[in-house]
């Protein structure tokens, strides 16, 4: 038996990657208007959170958000995929501000909600791929944290996690509450069906300002800043192989290969 | 209590990583005029601190203790800590592995700090200010990116830096004793991955497959033309993550390859494969699809079915490379 009442679930509102453009002449993102979902990571830590309520019963799963624009349908989705209640920082004053203020501000979310067992967070981000903030997290609530998880269980009051490093994979136990960031092998999120979408748009979405967390402005100043991203040249040849038989243009390409002198000795 | 040590500081629990970190650091450091340290934790490391001397470091802090033998966040993170919060580094730079990622975070945190994470490169402003650049959006763009406060902490990721040569030179050994903390997580169990595929960082030719590959066995095609070339096999996250059919893949959630020769059969090549191939020499696609992206970034494209030119692609390089 397990004493787990309550998961809070670390959800970022991320820009859409897979759907990005490049103004070809400058370089530039255009990120204005970009569509924005659940960043994948976040929805592999929504999904273990949900299962492990599938295997305990009754567990609550609270979902925790900061976002300066509506987050209303991204949170919707989540409601829909098994969250039972959402809470978002809703405020214009998070807009741009970076890993340090993300967590500080997520940080006193939780301290807000109360008391929790397990907070799960994706390991990195779709967009931003820092992957900092859950360490963050943890470090502001003097949490012990297990990292980069593909496998999680729960034990009466120990969360046990197996976790992939470069050369080996380890598993780490440790006592909760404890804070656990998952990679996307984990699970496979859930597409929720027609009836949870239904359900979902009766659950509860509780906002908040940053004065209602009492957040001073100076506790999210930038301490790093981006002075440009641009996309990478690309500086390929783009030569196509043609030919009449396949024979003749492996026989192409592997001269050119050999040319290039990344064959053979 | 010593004297404040600004500068530059380099630490990871990977030595390979730590001797490219010190080569960029010594760059780093001589820019700013200023000392290179390297933190060395562990147990019986002593050896291997005096070599660091050899690789670019003026200063060596080692903390060994027979408990500090494997890494531990949490005891691991107090030392780095306590020496930083005394000595005040300007730049900390930390090797980007799966538990060095984490510890920065934290340490950042602890300190107050801003953390750039995964830099590929890594220079200073004419301020004397550290600029980090990392690729960002899923691939879609590469960030500069700097800090507005100390220490300046960024991580690196493996080969990112060439490994310096050895040099005759002299620095400062310095034993350091750490109070260590009972830590809150126990490893309890520690397995080794399976040798396949775990250093595709360091081949020089990939052969690497996506959903074009229809079946798991064909992958004997792949497997074929590199042992032509002296090269490893390689796929994208499906097949990997969907399929199950390889346990790790490339692209920027994977492995980040930068190969002499790349040749991706059957990769439509979404962005975030493209993020973990950019660096490679020479990129080769096949693909079916005329207007698959993948070509859009290959030196040499081949519209056609990988099923058909791979073992041609074979038997020609064997012959003409015999």
């Amino acid at each position: 038996m397990s004493g787990l009442k309550r998961i809070i679930v670390c959800l970022k509102q991320a820009v859409d990657v897979s759907q990005l453009k490049v103004d070809a002449a400058t370089r530039q993102l255009i990120t204005a208007g970009a569509p924005k979902k659940i960043s994948d990571f976040d929805k592999n830590a929504l999904e273990e959170a949900v299962k492990i309520r599938e295997k305990l019963g009754s567990v609550e799963i609270v979902t925790l958000t900061m976002s300066s624009e509506d987050p209303k349908i991204v949170l919707r989705e989540a409601l829909a995929m098994g969250a039972d209640k959402a809470y978002v920082a809703n405020d214009v004053g998070v807009q741009g501000i970076d890993t340090s203020g993300t967590a500080y501000v997520l940080a006193e979310g939780v301290k807000k909600i109360g008391e929790f067992d397990l907070i799960l967070c994706g390991e990195t981000s779709l967009d931003s791929f820092s992957g900092l903030v859950g360490s963050r997290i943890g470090e502001l609530l003097k949490l012990p944290q297990i990292t980069s998880v593909r496998k999680l269980s729960v034990e009466g009051d120990f969360v046990t996690a197996e976790r992939v490093l470069e050369d080996a994979s380890e598993t780490v136990k440790a006592k909760m509450p404890a804070l656990v960031t998952v990679t996307r092998e984990i699970n496979q999120p859930r597409i929720p069906s027609l009836m949870m979408i239904m359900k979902a748009s009766k659950k509860e979405i509780v906002t908040w300002t940053l004065a209602e967390l009492g957040i001073p402005k100076e506790k999210l100043s930038s301490k790093i800043e981006v002075i440009e991203a641009l996309a990478p040249k690309t500086e390929r040849k783009k030569v196509k192989m043609t030919g009449e038989t396949v024979q003749e243009i492996a026989e192409k390409l592997a001269k050119a290969l050999i040319q290039e002198g990344v064959v053979g000795r | 209590m010593m004297s404040e040590n600004n500068g530059v500081w380099v630490y990871s629990e990977s030595y390979d990583l730590t001797l490219e970190m010190l080569g960029k650091g010594r760059e780093l450091a001589d820019q700013l005029k200023s000392q290179l340290t390297v933190v060395m934790i562990g147990h019986n490391v002593h050896g291997k601190a005096a070599e660091l001397v050899k690789y670019g470091a003026d200063k060596v802090y080692v903390v060994d203790n027979p408990s500090l033998e494997r890494f531990q966040s949490d005891i691991y993170l107090s030392v780095l800590h306590d020496l930083a919060a005394s000595q005040k580094p300007d730049i900390i730079l930390i090797g980007s592995t799966k538990n060095g990622k984490p510890l920065a975070a934290r340490l950042a945190t602890r300190l107050e700090a801003g953390c750039v994470p995964d830099c590929y490169r890594l220079t200073v402003d004419e301020k004397g200010r550290l600029i980090g650049e990392r690729i960002t959006y899923g691939g879609n763009a590469s960030a500069r990116v700097a800090f507005n406060t100390k220490p300046q902490i960024a991580t690196v990721p493996a080969r990112a830096f060439d490994k310096p040569s050895i040099q005759d030179r002299h620095g400062q050994l310095v034993k350091l004793d750490a109070k260590t903390e009972p830590p809150r997580t126990e490893v309890v169990e520690t397995k080794p991955l399976e040798a396949s595929n775990v250093r595709i960082e360091e081949a020089e030719v990939i052969i690497s497959c996506g959903r074009g590959l229809t079946k798991k066995e064909d992958r004997i095609m792949l497997d074929e033309l590199a042992s032509v070339l002296c090269g490893q096999v390689g796929c994208t996250r499906p097949l990997a993550e969907d399929r199950k059919w390889f346990t790790e893949w490339v692209g920027l959630s994977g492995h980040k390859v930068k190969p002499k020769l790349y040749i991706a059969c059957g990769i439509s090549g979404v962005i975030q494969h493209v993020a973990g191939i950019r660096d490679s020499k020479v990129i080769v696609a096949i693909n079916k699809d005329p207007e698959a992206p993948i070509f859009e970034i290959a030196d040499y494209g081949v519209v056609g079915d990988l099923y058909e030119m791979l073992p041609a692609l074979k038997d020609a390089l064997k012959k003409m490379l015999q």
